[in-house]
């Protein structure tokens, strides 16, 4: 995302006369479908993970991030993200951006209307906090968790998408060419893993973890899930190059090497640990690679894809097994995967960079840029959103409880959330009635 | 040997289970079943009120030896009880003669079967 981000905002101003690039418009239209495709994609990977009692409240958390966060977005979220520096920096503003007001007739240097970019935009604001949800699944409150999410969405999502992409955001502009994030691994999926670490830790375990054994009610939703986010997340890496052309295709093609790998690799890890290679095995895998490649699309090529999608398996999995070992309940694994896969990327990325993206670098740096000063922005940038969303998540979390009691109380989690805050059930066919 | 059957509500399991399991009796089957009692319950679907016809509930059957017959009834029925002394719809209990019990593995029977 990074060069056509720079190139399309710094456009914005004199947007007016720019022709539309139907091709690339098609794409990205394409794109941000496949991205809010994702949403119940998520909704479906998670549903089928916890108990029947739970099914519709945990698709309900991804279901009403699409209100909410839609909402919020227009109002003030892609200002936020995208305006320019205020507060120090802290995030963006731009008064034509609120309610979206001024941008009725801008299209971006990239050839596409801004109305575009910014509904793209914002189904990435859409299910970073839906993630965060599979970390504290068949506990909260609907209400608090509504809260929670619009709460973190303004204050950890849109700052931190703000210092990595709009073109004055701090880790943007870090090093040669920045800190490296092609379509969210620090933004999206370190922010919500760590959160959801922070949150799973904050709310304590489910009542019975880990001794009463606590299954899926449908494993068969949770591999449509899979392969929804699979398809969908076509739209998140290969659209975030915002055009239509080479880069997208490196990015799709970076996407489903790195799928197939992790995917492939976790069965084998786990048939040679535990005998059996799981249908579950399989998805996690799946998104492990999807994970951590999603920093990385941009700038590495397949073999590079492959090996990331490989060793981001292997982390998750000994992930999974210390938080095992440890009894914290980090419930459908969001930090497991989306915090371990995400650090993991954007980490490791800095091994598979293609050469011509090194030489750029070097050319900007004026001279020479190593493999060794990327690796140290990459840190800096991962340590930056490791430190600043678990600590607001944890202040968030710790103000909110005051007002409203973020974990279900026992009955209301005996019961089960789609009882006691939606009044519905979500299998209502296994009885007669 | 007593067959004992419990019908209760959904929302009860999971404290029926575990005051059973406190009182170390852990061989029970559980299974999902609708029925009508004296229990008449409005639902809302769709903003209006609707009367089910069949409530979900939830069956419980405990084989026990005659030592574990009161035990058994007496914890289902503190757990199975809502809102304190227990309000309409918590369910009820039988209790039938059991005949005979086979251990499928070994072939026993009676009431070390059990």
């Amino acid at each position: 995302m990074l060069v056509f981000l720079f190139f399309s905002l710094t456009g914005l101003k004199a947007a007016d006369g720019t022709v539309i690039d139907t091709g690339a418009t098609a794409w990205m239209l394409t794109s941000t479908a496949l991205v809010l495709l994702m949403i119940p994609g998520l909704a479906m990977f998670y549903g089928g993970l916890v108990r029947s009692k739970n099914v519709l409240g945990t698709i309900m958390h991804s279901y009403v991030a699409m209100g909410i966060i839609s909402v919020l977005w227009v109002i003030i979220g892609y200002s936020m993200c995208f305006g320019g520096n205020i507060l120090g920096g802290w995030f963006g503003w731009n008064p034509d951006y609120f309610f979206l007001k001024g941008i009725d007739t801008n299209v971006m240097e990239a050839g596409i209307p801004e109305y575009v970019f910014s509904m793209f935009q914002g189904k990435f604001a859409i299910i970073t906090p839906a993630l965060i949800a599979g970390a504290f699944a068949e506990r909260v409150s609907f209400k608090a968790y509504c809260f929670f999410i619009a709460l973190w969405s303004i204050l950890v999502y849109n700052p931190l998408c703000h210092w990595v992409w709009a073109s004055d955001g701090f880790l943007f502009n870090m090093g040669s060419k920045g800190a490296i994030d092609f379509a969210g691994g620090t933004v999206v999926h370190i922010s919500a893993g760590v959160s959801g670490l922070v949150a799973a830790l904050y709310l304590g375990a489910r009542r019975g973890y880990p001794y009463q054994v606590i299954r899926p009610n449908n494993l068969v939703i949770t591999m449509l899930g899979a392969g929804l986010l699979w398809v969908g997340w076509f739209g998140f890496n290969a659209g975030s190059s915002i055009s239509s052309g080479l880069s997208t295709a490196q990015a799709l093609t970076a996407t489903q090497v790195a799928a197939a790998a992790g995917a492939l690799s976790w069965i084998i890890i786990e048939s040679r640990h535990q005998g059996k290679a799981t249908a579950l095995g399989f998805a996690s895998g799946i998104l492990a690679g999807l994970v951590a490649v999603t920093p990385a699309a941009g700038v590495v090529q397949p073999w590079g894809a492959m090996v990331l999608g490989i060793i981001a398996s292997m982390l998750c999995y000994m992930a999974i097994m210390l938080k095992n070992k440890l009894g914290y309940d980090d419930s459908l694994d969001a930090f497991g995967i989306h915090g371990i896969g995400g650090i993991t990327g954007a980490l490791l990325l800095v091994f598979f960079i293609r050469p011509s993206w090194m030489s750029d670098a070097a050319t900007s740096a004026g001279g020479s840029w190593t493999i060794l000063n990327q690796l140290g922005i990459q840190a800096l940038a991962v340590t930056i959103a490791i430190v600043y969303a678990g600590l607001v998540t944890f202040a968030l979390l710790f103000m909110l409880d005051r007002f409203i009691k973020i974990k279900s109380s026992e009955d209301d989690e005996m019961a089960g959330l789609d009882r006691s805050y939606h009044g519905e059930r979500g299998y209502g066919m296994l009885n007669p009635s | 040997m007593k067959l004992i059957t419990a019908i209760i509500r959904e929302v009860q399991l999971d404290r029926v289970r575990e005051a059973l399991i406190e009182a170390d009796i852990k061989r029970i089957t559980v299974s999902r079943v609708s029925g009508h009692g004296q229990q008449r319950i409005e639902e809302m679907y769709r903003g209006q009120i609707i009367i089910p016809d069949l409530i979900p509930k939830i069956k419980i059957e405990i084989a026990v030896n005659e030592a574990f017959v009161d035990i058994t009834v007496d914890t289902i029925l503190k757990s199975a009880r809502t809102n304190g002394n227990g309000s309409v719809g918590d369910g009820k209990i039988f209790i039938t003669p059991l005949e005979e019990c086979i251990r499928i593995r070994t072939g026993e029977r009676g009431g070390t079967a059990i």
